[in-house]
């Protein structure tokens, strides 16, 4: 395979956006007859090297050779008409349109002037024949599954002029079976010569599916690797950037197991998850959460951390399983429902979904509150400022006054007015997703202490964080999860890095 | 079974409208004597060409997912237009034709270009294009302009016989012709498919690498066409050009096209189901007229009502189709994982 020219090459790439290096001097290459993954986590740049290829985006410095010529295309378009296509997650297709008419709209064959549906729709089923897929093309595409769906978007790019076929996280909406049907596809045009780069976030398809890794970490290229030379804990350690023995135990997680272990005798589950789970989404998980105890999410980008999350909080409504609070069977279909039920929840992305930039940070802290009593019941202004002014103190906001504007502060201080926010309702179960992204070191420290403070007043905390260090610091207990399923759950002894990563390199 | 089913979902609402307009027009027969007869039913086209023609063109907006409420107000321009060219110019009919045609498509490119360049709804771009129309019409005369040129007398009361003694006028075969060209259009043509991709989803339309941008201002340049072609038509009616003709219009334009099953959310539907459309809003107007007794504004409490069943219909008939499509809620918008 390697002895003939790479396909694609791609040279020194760097691109920079405002603040951010995205690639520094990005090397990948892409052969012909081969499925290539590349793997990363959150940041390391792996869709902006794919959105250059594709003419998203245009590179600093390096450059793009296909077939050993250089290439600049400024739009996807361009790259599609240079045999570069690409089949993304959300079908880029038209649902109200014919199968056939998907395939070939834009390219209909003609006949007298006017459209020959009958050779189209021929050519069509011919078409999905070839990839063994066999359905009534006269039909609407919204009769079909995402998978089948999928399949049309491959169908579609899939004439004479494809060379290379970007698969962008197409296993995320499918199930099992679905993905064995993808996987015999993209096997047999990988035979018929097409060169296909696989981008997901699934460790157990990327071993399943390719035939060569390419390793980018916070937008350096870590290195290209075979598939079958790379065994899995490998893949993960380099992927996170630290060799296996540089792991260090985490201090004093015995003190708190112990702790935990303790408390658990006395005192009553507040949450309780059984078998909870959506399809598509997160695969049933159970849960049990003591007052006091902080339970880390651990696992690599995509294993389904904040999907879990986004179920206990209402965000997205679980077709299966019970939530428990305080051994109390809750219903909880709505964040609204989540929040009267005394869950509160800090959501990853900061700036969108949870800080109201131009309001003071008084009314930041109010806001839930406010909304859990209900319109009606107004909180009087001399009362605001009272639990706004304790907040601010006990989590240590550093602000001149509890009326400037929440867009003043810094990145740390705005994830404390969050946590101050979900503190004012006097929650039983806090859930922090990513509360230290984005933050210098030494506001995370401060965060963190502050959570450990809150589980030691009896709060239940369900903590996120991509930064296993940080996990291990701040919980008594950790879930594992990996391919959007919980797959174990640590405790003790077993809470250090090395545990967490033998367990996702383990498998299932 | 499934299959032959859902071959035919795609066309249920019109077959529903279809459906409607024969129990309609059994109702009328059975209720009044004379109601059904050749020239009864011919005359719903006579009456109705215009409607038919504009109905055409917001067939092809709608389907797009866009709206044009220019269209009244554009054929009353091309009344006035037309009755000035010839009238007060002189100019030759085969002259004044062609030239209020193109100021109509140029009206509608226009639009069409603002609503593309700039991104900006077409809802309010059409609004302000009914103002301008409307307030060309005063340009061109404030009075009411008589149209006597022979021509234009020929055309509105010529008599062409079908099946016996029964017989048609030249606007009902223009509306023919245009209906013709428009089922044409929508489905044989590269523009047509377009049209309909645009209007399933339009940011797939421009990733699937179709002339989005061209494709949407020739929607409306056709719409405008079609706009001033019916007033053309509405002027064999009244022989005058009058500044007031036609308003409101746009409404029964876009209430035709929802009758028609055309979904006003884009996408599906069809020139076919307009003609159905404009059938059913004829018949409510001729059955009131039979009914002797009640005011002709019922025939907008029964469109009103129509158009309020037929959106609920196909509310239904969406969820069910959604019901059956596979999950499609299981692509919750996960957003970034984390």
């Amino acid at each position: 395979m390697s002895d003939k020219a790479p396909i694609v090459e791609m040279r020194k790439i760097s691109k920079t956006f405002p603040g951010v290096r995205a690639l520094s001097d990005v090397d990948f290459r892409l052969y012909m007859g081969e499925v290539h993954a590349i793997m990363g986590q959150n940041g390391a740049g792996k869709s902006t090297l794919v959105k250059v290829l594709t003419g998203v985006y245009k590179q600093d410095s390096g450059e793009v050779l296909l077939e050993g010529k250089p290439i600049k295309p400024d739009s996807p378009l361009a790259a599609q008409k240079l045999g570069i296509n690409t089949v993304y997650q959300e079908v880029n297709l038209c649902l109200n349109l014919s199968v056939a008419e998907n395939i070939f709209i834009g390219k209909e064959p003609m006949k007298l002037g006017r459209i020959d549906w009958k050779t189209m729709n021929r050519k069509a089923a011919e078409v999905l024949a070839r990839l063994n897929i066999t359905v009534d093309v006269t039909r609407t595409l919204s009769s079909y599954s995402i998978a089948v769906q999928q399949m049309v978007a491959i169908a579609r790019v899939l004439d004479s002029s494809a060379k290379v076929l970007i698969l962008d996280e197409p296993t995320s909406s499918l199930d099992d079976s679905e993905v064995e049907q993808l996987f015999k596809v993209i096997r047999k045009l990988r035979d018929e010569g097409l060169a296909i780069l696989f981008i997901t976030h699934f460790l157990d398809q990327t071993y399943q599916i390719s035939d060569r890794i390419t390793i980018l970490k916070n937008g350096d290229f870590v290195g290209e690797y075979k598939t079958d030379q790379l065994p899995r804990i490998e893949l993960i350690t380099k992927m996170l950037g630290k060799e296996l023995s540089e792991f260090s135990y985490s201090t004093n997680n015995e003190d708190k197991a112990k702790a935990s272990a303790k408390a658990r005798k006395d005192i009553s589950a507040v949450l309780q998850v059984k078998n909870l789970g959506l399809e598509g989404s997160i695969e049933p998980f159970d849960l049990d959460l003591y007052q006091g105890d902080v339970l880390g999410l651990a696992g690599l980008l995509g294993s389904g951390r904040t999907e879990t999350a986004r179920l206990l909080f209402g965000i997205d409504s679980a077709d299966q399983g019970d939530i428990f609070i305080k051994g109390k069977k809750s219903s909880i279909s709505s964040p609204r429902h989540a929040m009267m039920a005394g869950i509160g929840f800090c959501s990853e992305d900061r700036k969108n979904e949870g800080i109201f930039a131009e309001l003071s940070i008084r009314e930041n802290i109010i806001l839930a509150l406010q909304a859990r009593r209900g319109v009606l019941k107004y909180i009087s202004m001399k009362k605001q400022l009272e639990i706004a002014e304790d907040l601010i103190k006990s989590l240590g906001i550093k602000t001149p006054s509890a009326a400037s504007e929440a867009k003043q502060l810094s990145g740390g201080n705005q994830q404390k007015v969050m946590l101050a926010r979900w503190l004012a309702t006097n929650p039983i179960v806090l859930i922090l997703d990513e509360p230290t992204r984005g933050i210098d070191v030494g506001a995370k420290l401060e965060i963190m202490e502050q959570i450990l403070n809150l589980s030691r007043e009896g709060l239940g905390v369900i903590f996120i964080s991509s930064e296993f260090e940080e996990v291990l610091r701040c919980s008594t207990k950790i879930s594992v999860l990996k391919d959007k399923a919980m797959i174990a759950e640590l405790n003790g002894e077993e809470m250090t890095e090395s545990g967490i990563m033998r367990t996702i390199a383990g498998g299932r | 079974m499934k299959a032959r089913f859902s071959i035919n979902s795609r066309n249920l609402p019109t077959l529903f409208t279809l459906g409607l307009f024969v129990i309609m027009f059994a109702v009328g027969s059975l209720s009044f004597p004379g109601f059904l007869s050749p020239q009864n039913f011919l005359n719903l086209f006579i009456d109705n060409s215009y409607l038919l023609i504009l109905g055409v063109g917001m067939t092809f907006v709608i389907i797009s997912g866009g709206i044009d409420l220019s269209v009244g107000s554009v054929l009353a321009f091309s009344t006035m237009l037309s009755s000035s060219l010839l009238e007060k110019s002189h100019w030759d009919p085969l002259l004044v034709i062609p030239v209020v045609l193109l100021a109509g498509v140029a009206l509608g490119l226009f639009m069409g270009y603002i609503i593309q360049a700039f991104d900006l709804p077409p809802f309010i771009i059409t609004l302000a294009g009914l103002y301008l129309a409307r307030g060309l019409c005063y340009v061109v005369s404030i009075d009411t302009i008589g149209i006597s040129n022979q021509f234009w007398q020929d055309a509105a009361h010529a008599q062409w016989n079908v099946i016996g003694q029964n017989f048609i006028s030249p606007s009902v075969v223009i509306g023919a012709v245009v209906v013709i060209a428009g089922v044409f259009i929508s489905r044989s043509t590269k523009f047509g498919r377009t049209v309909y991709a645009i209007g399933g989803n339009e940011q797939s339309a421009i990733l699937m690498g179709l002339p989005v941008a061209r494709t949407k201002v020739m929607i409306y340049g056709l719409s405008g066409f079609c706009s001033a072609l019916a007033g053309i038509v509405f002027t064999f009616y009244t022989l005058s050009g009058y500044a007031l003709n036609g308003k409101g219009m746009e409404m029964d334009a876009i209430a035709t096209v929802v009758i028609g099953g055309t979904l006003l959310t884009g996408g599906v539907g069809g020139v076919f189901g307009t003609v159905f459309g404009v059938l059913v809003y004829g018949t409510i107007q001729i059955l009131i007229v039979f009914q002797g007794t009640l005011n002709s504004w019922w025939t907008r409490i029964a469109i009103g009502f129509l158009v309020f069943l037929f959106c609920l219909l196909q509310r239904v008939f969406e969820s069910r189709k959604v019901g059956k499509a596979k999950k499609p809620e299981a692509k919750v918008p996960a957003k970034s994982p984390s």
